[in-house]
């Protein structure tokens, strides 16, 4: 059987990705019209694969919401911590769309900005709209997009076509107000706040509306889904059904991200966030012929640069006042940039790997070899090229004989920072060893002694014999390799199918 | 009577465009309401605005200077219950 894996465009046939388009079971674009797969083939946020390559920002100019989750804490402001609703410095229009031109003067791989809050963009329709207005007339090159908790959706739906925005994201976590009492305590709607079943079913109710409207008149739709486990995560395969039957083209469903010290309500009353395993088997549940989407970061409302990455702190108000930008410039060599991006996807794309040959060899020899998951440490590009000790997040692969597929992402804390930063380094280290449970091998570009031995000693094999290689190929090679050298006969004794 | 906003408030601007009367300002350290223009939404709202989008509890007191979102009302977490939760962060 041809192997389905090389990321030419005959990944539409069968499970297996590789650079050309994944991120999802199967191919998550495949199944899209060449239109909308236009739209999104270089949006960071919606591609497995451009996110390895373009990088996006988000501008914090909405600070108002009409709504309370009970994953959100309103009063939160740290530098420090990644996760939406979280910013450091809330700008105004002028200030959003200075900044915007600042970076992306500065990195010539943005593609795309987004609004996100702090509060609800949707909840700010003038904030929000005025900077949108701006940037698409300095700044038409840049992909505009927005994310809102629904509430407000149908009556901006006209306001938001008049924009060319054609990207939205909503946040639905469940379609039974009994459920969603259990989110959201309130909403304000016609000036009032409403409490309880009540509030979580006007809520409901216009989120699906605006659902509608958006897909009837062309926009695209993701729908972001936060999973809770004990409140939603049986329910949320309903929703994935239907904001699928409704339009949406992609549903991505995240892990609640609960800490008490974040005074959240499920922070403070304990309640648990899903296991890697719980959100990969829900993620495979919703898929279905849905497009699932499992490289998202859960950005901060003022992030910057590549999915991963921020580099917010570079970019700060009083650093942007100071800098000169010549957007017309900019702009003409962020062209060549997305080009040059542009020659080496598509030259990817055409050159069938040695390593996947080598995988399709396995296959065809008939031997039975065991699937295996390896961490990698990337700093973008698609390629396995960081340090070990540098990695603030590993990206999880499945090899087996049929293909390389992306799993999902891991977070780590960096050990390796030096100063006065690092606290107790061996603590922070084990526990990033204990992050990659599960995986067999981690590819990174170098590592050190330390390191190394732990890992080895927790049954996790280092390499950084493919540093600067495409992960697929390196990842497809590593996996070759424990083949010809007889480790994947035999069920791993500890081994784990899932990420 | 008036309607006021302490040191608890974010400045999240949600209240500002609110209000029927324009008595609310943006200030350093926090948004405030001119006492003058305040009319607690009278004629204009059966609730007080302000106090009704506000996603602070504490932040906006009424004209008798109470809390017009007591701890817990707008979170669902119990007072007690925070009160532990941040005792036991702050003797980590």
């Amino acid at each position: 059987m041809e192997l389905t894996v090389l990321g030419q465009e005959s990944t539409e046939q069968a499970g297996g990705c590789s650079s050309g388009s994944c991120g999802t079971t199967g191919d998550q674009m495949s199944h899209l019209p060449d239109e909308i797969r236009k739209k999104v083939e270089n949006h960071p946020c919606y591609s497995e694969e451009a996110h390895h390559h373009f990088a996006r920002m988000h501008v914090a100019v909405a600070p108002a919401c009409n709504i309370q989750c009970h994953y959100c804490n309103r009063k939160y402001d740290c530098s420090n911590e990644s996760r939406p609703g979280v910013v450091s410095e809330l700008l105004d229009p002028d200030q959003a769309v200075k900044k915007v031109m600042a970076v992306a003067a500065t990195i010539p791989q943005m593609t795309v900005l987004g609004i996100a809050g702090p509060g609800d963009p949707l909840a700010n329709p003038e904030r929000t709209f005025e900077t949108f207005r701006q940037l698409t007339e300095k700044a038409p090159d840049i992909k505009l997009c927005v994310s809102t908790n629904g509430l407000a959706l149908p009556a901006q739906v006209e306001e938001l076509s008049k924009h060319n925005i054609d990207h939205v994201t909503i946040t639905i976590n469940c379609v039974d107000p009994e459920i969603g009492a259990k989110i959201y305590p309130w909403v304000f709607w016609n000036n009032r706040r409403i409490k309880g079943k009540k509030g979580a079913k006007i809520l409901i109710e216009q989120q699906q509306k605006g659902l509608e409207m958006l897909t009837a008149k062309g926009i695209l739709v993701k729908v972001n889904s936060v999973m809770i486990p004990g409140v939603n995560d049986q329910h949320l395969k309903e929703v994935s059904r239907i904001v699928k039957e409704k339009g949406a083209f992609l549903h991505n469903v995240m892990p609640l991200i609960a800490e008490a010290e974040h005074g959240t309500f499920y922070g403070v009353m304990g309640q648990r966030g899903p296991t890697h395993d719980e959100l990969q088997v829900l993620q495979d549940d919703c898929s279905g012929d849905m497009n699932m989407m499992r490289h998202c970061r859960q950005c901060r409302a003022d992030a910057v640069g590549l999915l991963g990455e921020d580099r917010g702190e570079e970019f700060t108000m009083d650093k942007i006042e100071n800098m000169e930008i010549d957007y017309e410039a900019a702009m003409k060599s962020r062209a060549e940039v997305h080009a040059q991006i542009e020659r080496e996807r598509e030259a990817k794309r055409n050159t069938p790997s040695g390593a996947f040959v080598a995988l399709s060899d396995l296959k065809n020899s008939g031997r039975q070899t065991r699937p295996v998951l390896m961490a990698v440490a990337t700093s973008g590009g698609g390629l396995v090229n960081q340090h070990f000790g540098h990695a603030t997040e590993f990206l999880i692969y499945e090899a087996s004989s049929e293909d390389v597929r992306f799993i999902s992402h891991r977070k780590v804390e960096l050990y390796c920072s030096g100063g006065d930063t690092c606290g107790d380094a061996e603590t922070a280290l084990q526990k990033n060893i204990r992050t990659l449970e599960g995986c067999e091998a981690v590819l990174c570009s170098k590592i050190g002694y330390e390191p190394w031995s732990l890992l080895e000693d927790a049954g996790i094999q280092p390499n950084g014999e493919h540093a600067m290689e495409p992960i697929e190929d390196a990842v497809a090679a590593v996996y070759r390799e424990m083949a010809d050298a007889g480790l994947l006969d035999q069920p791993r004794h500890v081994a784990r199918a899932t990420a | 009577m008036a309607y006021s906003i302490i040191e608890t408030c974010v400045n999240c601007w949600a209240c500002e465009p609110l209000c029927p009367s324009n008595a609310i300002f943006e200030d350093r350290p926090h948004f405030r309401i001119d006492a003058k223009k305040c009319t607690e939404c009278e004629g204009d709202h059966a609730d007080a605005q302000c106090a009704s989008i506000c996603p602070i509890e504490g932040a906006i007191l009424n004209g008798f200077g109470e809390e017009a979102n007591p701890p817990g009302s707008l979170t669902g977490i119990p007072p007690e219950r925070m009160q532990a939760a941040m005792a036991e962060i702050q003797a980590r």
